[in-house]
């Protein structure tokens, strides 16, 4: 698959720290790339490069293979995760204005304006000040004129902050429905249950520097423990011993007769081998590999880096 | 550029919208001449008639009417003043003072032309206007004058006389290339060049300031970020900064539209009765009269209003009114790049005084300037801070009446350009890492580093 960007070598340098180290992405076309990390990682500063906001100090980007450059700005779309309008400027006028400035022609972004306020239902909010909206009404306001030039890349930090789970939804939908358009959505979130949903790939940036990136599924997998979960009714003790060394038991419930183990594979044993050797003892009521979630490999993969004592301070 | 129109016609639609904006677009000259008519009004407005009764005990501002015997006083009255010269001593004036209406005692002691007019004193119930007491003085004065003259048998004619052929104003006239003269007044110099200097003063606050609050108002409202992804920093700001620059153009041409319909307005109604082209013909007829037959001189009244503006039409209004725009707009330019940059270095109002201060400093230090230029304006003092950028707008403004060289204009104006492109991209360079900063209080010294960070 084709990089619409490719980013390569990336290095920013503050006054007192290095943001962005030595850092290199290559964001497939039509797909949704999530790019994680804990906060201060260096995502924001990668973000302003790729919008042109800033430079980098060294490192080329390049966009469907030509050095990034001015006019590609009207090929991307960029939600900020800190939201911000004009407070005093009506809707209609705001959006329009913020539509031109992307490169639009006026009648144009009119017309495409007309019809995303169509089908989000807010005809009505058109001539109304920005400060008289809610904050959920003024976040769906800034969706649409972050999409509304169909950029080729769509630049999306938190876009799910400050939704009800319905609104969520509904700009889930818009994004994958984007994706089937053709665009490629670059996804910066702390919410693994939507990287787990939505995205094809990622890369994790943690301290300035990438430590891990590729196809979520992939990644997932290079992760598993050889973890397996069982549920079965029957002897727990008979259970244990039936294990013998193709696996230790790990965490476990019992609920009289019902029980729930886990069991990590000591290495060179399949599961077939495992389950041969509890059938026995044991009737299963299920039987499944464990694949660690987003959220667990981002911590493992975090704090691992992060010296004792120095934990990012990532919450989901 | 196409991108900086659109910014430019947004930031200047989105002020010239505002209420505010109407409001002080008709404000601005019904203020203005409420300036300049209240003070005329209020001075012909008759105050109350003050009744003052006089202790006379020296006998020489009252006498003793040889046909009734009563006392009858000698200080002239006017509409604002009456006196009576009740046969009371001075302690039982003092003492029943509040029985009786008078609003005031005037007391003269009885050796008064020999020191004792230092005793001459005025006792009030509530301190009366400062006209009042200067008439009592000086009319007191010029009777002592008198008494004293005629005493010592010095004739009074021949004083009058002499004061009157010795006392003339100092006629000035610029002789210019052409041979042409230009009759110029120093007064009204100053009048025109401090009203100038003062209106620059202000409006580079004001517009700066607004400059300043839309960079800030960006900044908190996190906007910037949407933005900077489709124009460039620089672009932004200068949209802005030229955008209220418009805004304050349009706001003084519709300041001077207005003012001139007013004035004439009023100038209609109010000035009915005095057709000032007669006067003026009239005046012309008796100045050349008066060259004629010398003889005349000094003793023909000429009208204080219809001089005042003969010489008002002698000064280069045009120049002047060109000169000014010209100064507004370059002076506003260099300064609001700097408030720009103020704006984006903080993240809120209180923060701005610390850098405030600093820019602020110039501006109210060429005002102190500008008393002295007009006492010299052709001084070096005068001519170096006209050269001065920072300073040129306000002290080239106060110098600008009296006539200056047009290669001093010239030069004065070219540094000013200069400096406002220096100062546009000093400020653009804080500019474009300030308003990406959140959360830091930011000094000097990381201002100054912040010059030579790259793109």
């Amino acid at each position: 698959m084709p990089s619409i960007l490719s980013a390569q070598n990336i290095v920013k340098r503050y006054a007192t720290h290095t943001a962005l180290d030595d850092v290199s992405l290559e964001i497939p076309a039509q797909s949704i790339f999530g790019l994680l990390g804990p906060n201060g990682a260096g995502k924001t500063s990668l973000i302003r490069i790729i919008n042109q906001i800033t430079g980098p100090d060294s490192g080329t980007v390049l966009f469907e293979g030509q050095k990034l450059s001015p006019q590609h700005i009207e090929n991307i779309g960029y939600l900020p995760e800190e939201r911000g309008l004009y407070k005093k400027m009506e809707v209609g006028e705001q959006a329009l204005y913020l539509a031109q400035l992307k490169g639009m022609p006026k009648a144009e972004a009119k017309k495409k304006l007309k019809v995303w306020f169509d089908k989000f239902d807010m005809n009505a909010w058109w001539n109304k000040k920005v400060e008289e909206l809610s904050k959920g009404m003024q976040q769906k306001v800034q969706f649409i004129v972050t999409v509304l030039h169909e950029p080729k890349l769509l630049i999306l930090d938190e876009p799910f902050s400050g939704f009800d789970p319905i609104n969520a939804n509904l700009i889930k939908n818009e994004i994958l429905s984007l994706k089937e358009k053709g665009s490629t959505i670059l996804f910066s979130t702390h919410n693994m249950g939507s990287v787990e949903e939505l995205c094809d790939h990622i890369a994790l940036i943690n301290r300035s520097k990438k430590i891990l990136d590729g196809p979520v599924k992939e990644i997932r997998k290079n992760h598993k423990s050889n973890t397996y979960e069982i549920e079965f009714s029957g002897n727990m003790m008979g259970f244990t011993n039936s294990l013998w060394t193709f696996g230790k038991l790990g965490e476990h419930k019992l609920e009289g007769e019902y029980c729930k183990a886990q069991v990590v594979l000591t290495p060179g044993t399949t599961a077939n081998q495992l389950l041969e050797s509890i059938l026995p003892v044991a009737q299963i009521h299920s039987f499944r590999e464990i694949i660690p979630s987003m959220n667990d490999i981002f911590i493992s993969k975090v704090n691992a880096e992060n010296p004792l004592g120095t934990k990012s301070n990532f919450t989901e | 550029m196409n991108k900086i129109l659109l910014i430019i016609k947004r930031e200047y639609l989105s002020r010239v919208r505002k209420k505010s904006f109407i409001l002080m677009t008709i404000l601005g000259p019904i203020l203005m001449a409420g300036i300049l008519v209240v003070p005329i009004w209020l001075s012909l407005q008759k105050s109350e008639k003050q009744k003052i009764e006089v202790i006379d005990e020296s006998y020489q501002f009252s006498y003793i009417s040889s046909k009734d015997g009563l006392r009858k006083g000698l200080i002239p009255e006017n509409e604002s003043v009456h006196f009576d010269y009740p046969e009371i001593k001075i302690e039982d004036a003092r003492a029943g003072f509040y029985d009786t209406d008078y609003d005031a005692i005037l007391y003269v002691p009885r050796n008064l032309l020999n020191g004792g007019q230092l005793g001459i004193s005025l006792f009030y119930k509530k301190q009366l206007s400062n006209s009042v007491q200067e008439h009592i003085r000086t009319s007191m004065s010029k009777m002592i004058y008198e008494v004293m003259l005629s005493q010592n048998k010095v004739n009074m004619n021949v004083i009058k006389d002499a004061k009157d052929k010795s006392t003339f104003e100092l006629k000035t006239i610029q002789l210019d290339e052409t041979g042409k003269d230009k009759e110029t007044n120093t007064a009204v110099n100053v009048g025109i060049g401090f009203a100038c200097a003062i209106a620059i003063y202000f409006l580079i606050f004001f517009y700066g300031a607004q400059v300043m609050r839309g960079v800030m108002e960006e900044k908190t409202s996190r906007i910037v970020e949407v933005i900077l992804s489709s124009v460039k920093p620089f672009q932004l700001m200068m949209g802005k900064i030229i955008g209220v620059a418009m805004v304050g153009l349009t706001q003084f041409i519709l300041w001077v539209i207005l003012t001139t319909s007013i004035y004439s307005i009023a100038a209609a109604t109010v000035l009915k009765g005095m057709d000032i082209k007669r006067v003026q013909q009239k005046e012309e007829v008796i100045r050349i009269s008066q060259d004629l037959d010398a003889s005349h001189m000094g003793k023909i009244e000429r009208n204080p209003v219809v001089d005042l503006w003969s010489k008002f039409e002698n000064v280069d209004m045009p120049e002047i009114l060109v000169c000014f725009l010209l100064y507004f707009l370059a002076g506003y330019l260099l300064y609001s790049a700097l408030f720009a940059a103020i704006g984006s270095a903080v993240d809120n109002e209180a923060e701005t005084n610390q850098f405030m201060l600093p820019v602020t400093i110039p501006l109210v230090f060429s005002f102190m300037i500008a008393q002295f230029v007009t006492q010299d304006p052709q001084g070096s003092l005068a001519f170096w801070f006209s050269m001065i950028p920072l300073t040129s707008p306000v002290v080239m403004m106060v110098r600008l009446p009296f006539g200056v060289p047009m290669w001093e204009l010239a030069l004065s104006i070219s540094l000013l350009i200069g400096g406002f492109v220096a100062t546009t991209w000093l400020a653009g360079r804080i500019y474009r890492t300030g308003i990406l900063m959140y959360g830091k209080k930011v000094s000097w010294k990381e201002l100054g580093k912040w010059l030579f960070y790259k793109g």
